[in-house]
């Protein structure tokens, strides 16, 4: 009897705890003797959008190479999906979706090619249809024919989220995506980043841009020196406040001989 | 999708990039040719040695045009950093590995039917009778070129000087399976049954299996960060 009061406490405690997509815990990443993650930690619920503000060199492409299996931790524990990205690096690739300010993109390929490559390799069914409709999405249906090296930079990365999207990945790492683009390029990627936010996906983004980083966010966090310093709902966060208070960790903490 | 038509798939792509750029067997071919062409101002009509040094000049230019190849293999994948996106797919490193090893054997080895075709005008060799079994020694230098070349040409990619990295790396690696291939085919051009040559053959096939496996089996700790 105690046992079963006890699983069905367990039960109600657990329908009250959110699930987590991303868990990570002392985590440190070192470049030769240079840390460039100093024992982060983070978390995320399952649905969420977070923004991760922060400078160059603050870590943050190095958090998200470690979230998405492309580099491991030295030390810590990194847990996406409910799965170690250590340990079961090929089962957590088949969901998520990484949107780099590097495309992924071959240029002599063309854009329905890119994308069918891609698709073969996630070992996604229907997989023309998928690419079209995803095509359209992106508005790049009337070129699909033609090489991705001739697109301009907007629109590779617009193909981009389309091959990143291609096995409907249900967490998404966005590392810079807005990097080179011109103020109409950069408007088209957040409409077509803003259908990505549909409740259902857990999405990071990494930026050093206030404006954009703070769009779309449910979240938002400051990384300096390899850790997060700041974490705030979206709701709490009034602009100009914010900008001050970014500008405040990064210029306190922003100095590495410190 | 299974583990050969994945692999197939990145052969596929490499190949669709070289149709329409022609880069990569456009340099190989005409770097073979100049071999080939060097060589054959040095070496005097009706030399006695002649038959001796021809099996040499051939797998030399094979060689050195074959490196020319495999440095453009993996360095097309830094292009937008698509050995990143290669490697963020699901598929197991063994997979990439064969799908680029597919890749280069291919190219390899329609490389060194046009160099043998290059040979045969310049040296007057006629080759047509021999087709065949010189068809077989290079098929089997080819996998075992393309096997370790494709391994080292990963392993140097993210290299400044990988053009003169890859070669130091595989020169040395690839002197049995040279060895094996101007014996071979000196037996061949000699008009002697391929018979003769037979241990040569088995040191190739033998070679092959032994570093196709490996290449295989370390190609994951390569990739790694």
């Amino acid at each position: 009897m105690t046992s079963t009061l006890e699983t069905r406490g367990q039960r109600e405690a657990d329908a009250t705890v959110p699930e987590l997509t991303i868990r990570v815990r002392g985590l440190w990443k070192y470049f030769g003797h240079v840390p460039a993650l100093r024992g982060l930690d983070l978390e995320l619920e399952k649905g969420r959008f977070l923004t991760v503000f922060g400078p160059n060199g603050a870590g943050k492409t190095t958090l998200i190479k470690v979230l998405s299996t492309q580099i491991g931790p030295s030390e810590g524990e990194v847990m996406v999906g409910g799965i170690d990205v250590v340990r079961d690096a090929h089962h957590l690739r088949r969901r998520i979706g990484v949107i780099s300010h590097n495309t992924y993109l071959y240029p002599n390929l063309t854009g329905l090619e890119n994308l069918r490559f891609y698709g073969r390799m996630y070992g996604v069914s229907h997989l023309d249809d998928r690419a079209a409709r995803l095509l359209e999405e992106v508005g790049l249906l009337g070129r699909m024919d033609d090489r991705a090296g001739t697109y301009s930079r907007g629109m590779q990365q617009r193909l981009s989220i389309a091959r990143a999207l291609l096995h409907e990945p249900d967490i998404m790492f966005l590392d810079e995506p807005y990097t080179g683009l011109d103020q109409h390029a950069s408007r088209m990627l957040r409409d077509v980043l803003e259908t990505l936010h549909t409740g259902e996906r857990t999405i990071l983004l990494t930026t050093h841009n206030i404006d954009q980083g703070l769009e779309m966010c449910d979240e938002v966090a400051i990384q300096v020196r390899g850790r997060m310093v700041y974490r705030e709902p979206i709701t709490s966060i009034d602009r100009s406040a914010f900008e001050q208070t970014y500008f405040e960790h990064v210029g306190k903490d922003y100095r590495w001989d410190s | 999708m299974g583990f050969l038509s994945q692999s197939w798939a990145i052969a596929r792509k490499d190949i669709i990039g070289e149709l329409r750029t022609r880069e990569t067997v456009v340099s190989m071919l005409l770097f073979g040719f100049l071999v080939i062409l060097v060589f054959n101002f040095g070496i005097e009509p009706g030399l006695r040695e002649e038959n001796l040094v021809k099996p040499g000049v051939l797998w030399a230019a094979f060689i050195f045009a074959g490196i020319l190849g495999l440095n453009r293999s993996f360095a097309a994948e830094k292009e937008n950093d698509c050995l990143q996106g290669l490697l963020l797919c699901p598929v197991d490193r063994s997979v990439i590995y064969l799908g680029k090893f597919l890749g280069n054997f291919i190219f390899t080895v329609l490389m060194g039917l046009i160099v043998f075709l290059f040979f045969s005008v310049l040296y007057n060799v006629d080759i047509v009778r021999d087709i065949l079994p010189l068809g077989l020694i290079v098929v089997l230098a080819a996998v075992g070129f393309s096997a370790v070349g494709t391994l080292f040409s990963a392993l140097s990619v993210g290299i400044k000087t990988r053009d003169v990295i890859l070669s130091i790396l595989l020169f040395p690696v690839m002197v049995p399976v040279v060895l094996a291939a101007a014996k071979s085919s000196g037996v061949v051009l000699d008009g002697r049954p391929l018979g003769e040559a037979g241990l040569w053959l088995g040191l190739m096939l033998v070679y092959d299996v032994i570093f196709l496996t490996v290449s295989l089996m370390t190609f994951d700790y390569v990739v790694e960060e």
